[in-house]
């Protein structure tokens, strides 16, 4: 892309430094470290079990590292939980999807707009003025995102009843919906065929495009990391063992010893 | 949230019946004592019920419990408070039941399923045994039943069947239009969020903590203004063995069978379970002409509920409310 970006890579707005975290005797990350720049799309790759999601899962609050420290926008970030997070902007799509399978899809992409809603439930069940107007300006809001989404026609059904792809798709609009600064996307793309992939890439390069929002995404499909990624963090066995731009890890032989190397999926 | 034309509709419709058919048409007082002032009373315990399980996902078993509170902070508030207006006194009821809604869903912050259960059954008993042990509750009556005060409403007294179902269905309409509003609103939309999947909730920004509690506070409000009418209409007295645990698991049944996360299921389920035995009972006088002994039909009703509960649980978890609206599409569709 020769094109100037409307939105620049940026100083860091997150900061992971020297995080570990283990679960009785299992190490799932080892002093971990690397910074996220404001506006930039960041893979995080490296084999099954090398800590991404629990990387994720550390900095969207849902697990405490033993040590180290995260921070956002110049703010460690300790004591915190997920709710906490959500409110700070960072928000996040789930490796096993974590959908409201009994909600229709709308409803599920109107969740993300939780923070954008601040009618009581008194409020609501008055249906006073402010309950009205902003129920109406957030689904408006969920129908632009459904229509960027392409999935107008299945708006209505129950999400536990859609394929897994659509799923994911609706997670990512879930997490869109948000309108968090920073995205986490655990494998949003995983499970998808060619076709869906491109897609998918499609979604996430336009919103960092327009609207400049900070991706973090896992994936394993090397081909969309190189081709979607401003810089890229390999983790192995819990340690970071390079970051850089997808060029330099390529060409990086730890990286091709320990990852690139095998065989995979 | 918008209504829809046929919401509309559906409303007056209902409200000409409840309103105007039946205060003509009904005549008896048996069918106001004895089935419409029980079923509205039980519907709306039913959809307390419905908002901490069916909405809110929390399996919480002590609606009972609840209503017992309701019933004497109302008779205690107009024992108490000199011309306290009757529809006050009843939201406060409300308010004091919503109050031990907090204090009892707070274990919802820890467990969940059945452990949930067991832990919001104590609820059940520790009411109905404070309002037992503390004679003040009970304004000192050693006689056990306490007779409820009259229904005076603006200097009118309300005691006929007709009067006293003229003030239920102007209370149950309202809190129902009110739960209706919540359910499809941003409030509904939370509670089913922590129901479905509660860590994706809290990720969206939704708090576990605020949204269970404030699920179990109007759920107990529901049953405690459910709890007084029923008390001060159907029992006409006050005593804490009619708010038993069968009666907790007779409004859970309700909720159940009428369809989880649905309002218009509380009040088909708490039809089915009202009715049915005045069905079998029926049957068992005019087609069997009392051959079968009473307690004999009476199990025969446990067997088909219990019954009921599991094919429910398992084919139609959504119960009769969804059962219907499958044979109004397919009419529909014809
Ligand atoms: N809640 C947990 N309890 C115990 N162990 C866990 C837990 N979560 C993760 N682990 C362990 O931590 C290690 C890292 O897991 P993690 O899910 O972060 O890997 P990953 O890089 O996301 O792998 P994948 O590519 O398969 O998704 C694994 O050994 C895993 O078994
Ligand atoms: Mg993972």
């Amino acid at each position: 892309m020769a094109q100037e970006r409307r939105f620049p890579i940026g100083s860091p707005i997150l900061e992971v430094k020297n995080v570990s975290l283990s679960f009785g005797g299992v190490k799932a990350i080892t002093n971990a470290s690397f910074s996220i720049l404001t506006h930039e799309i960041k893979a995080i790759i490296g084999p099954n079990g090398a800590g991404k999601s629990s990387m994720l899962n550390c900095i969207n609050g849902i697990y405490q590292p033993q040590q180290g420290s995260i921070i956002f926008k110049n703010e460690l970030l300790s004591k915190v939980n997920p709710n906490l997070i959500a409110k700070k902007g960072i928000s996040r799509t789930f490796q096993n999807l974590a959908l409201f399978k009994r909600m229709s899809v709308l409803d599920n992409i109107l969740i993300g707009r939780r923070l954008h809603m601040n009618a009581n439930f008194i409020q609501v069940a008055f249906q006073t003025n402010k309950a009205r107007k902003e129920e109406i300006e957030n689904r408006k809001k969920c129908e632009e995102i459904i229509e960027f989404l392409e999935i107008d026609d299945i708006k209505n059904t129950p999400v536990g009843k859609l394929p897994y792809g659509l799923q994911k798709k609706v997670e990512l609009g879930r997490a869109l919906a948000t309108e968090a600064e920073v995205l986490l996307l655990d494998e949003p793309m995983a499970g998808m065929n060619v076709e869906e992939k491109r897609e998918m890439c499609r979604f996430i390069l336009k919103v960092n495009d327009e609207i400049g929002t900070t991706m973090v995404l896992i994936e394993h499909d090397m081909g969309v990391v190189m081709d979607i990624s401003d810089n890229v963090v390999v983790l192995d066995y819990g340690k970071t063992l390079a970051d850089g731009p997808p060029s330099e890890i390529r060409a990086n032989q730890d990286v091709i010893d320990a990852y690139l190397g095998v065989a995979h999926d | 949230m918008e209504y829809t034309k046929n919401d509309l509709i559906n409303f007056l419709l209902l409200m000409i019946i409840s309103l105007l058919i039946i205060p003509i048409t009904v005549k008896s007082g048996y069918w106001y004592s004895s089935i419409l002032i029980p079923w509205l009373c039980l519907a709306l315990a039913s959809i307390g019920q419905q908002i901490v399980m069916g909405y809110a996902g929390q399996l919480a078993l002590g609606a009972a419990g609840f209503m017992a509170a309701g019933a004497f902070a109302c008779y205690n508030l107009i024992l108490r408070v000199p011309d306290i207006p009757f529809f006050v006194a009843l939201a406060l009821s409300g308010l004091i039941a919503a109050a031990f809604g907090i204090l009892f869903g707070l274990p919802s912050l820890r467990v969940r399923g059945i452990y949930l259960m067991v832990a919001t059954l104590a609820s059940q008993f520790f009411i109905v045994w404070m309002i037992d042990k503390f004679g003040w509750f009970k304004n000192y009556d050693s006689s056990g039943i306490i007779t409820a005060q009259d229904i005076v409403i603006m200097g009118k007294s309300f005691t006929s069947p007709l009067e006293m179902y003229l003030v239920i269905v102007f209370v149950v309409t309202v809190l129902t239009l009110l739960a209706i509003n919540m359910a499809r609103g941003s409030t509904g939309r939370n509670w089913m969020a922590v129901r479905d999947m509660d860590i994706a909730a809290e990720s969206m920004g939704i708090s576990l903590l605020r949204t269970k509690l404030q699920a179990f506070a109007i759920s107990a409000f529901y049953c405690g203004v459910a709890g007084a009418l029923f008390a001060f209409t159907y029992l006409k007295s006050l005593e804490p063995v009619a708010f038993d645990i069968k009666l907790s698991f007779k409004i859970l049944f309700m909720v159940i069978l009428g369809g989880l996360g649905t309002i218009s299921g509380a009040f088909i389920g708490a039809a089915f379970i009202l009715l049915f035995p005045v069905l079998l009972n029926s049957i068992g006088n005019n087609v069997f002409h009392g051959a079968i002994d009473a307690t004999i039909i009476s199990s025969i009703e446990q067997v088909v509920f219990g019954v009921l509960i599991i094919i429910f649980m398992i084919y139609e978890p959504l119960g009769m409310a969804k059962l219907w609206d499958n044979i109004r599409l397919k009419f529909k569709k014809k």
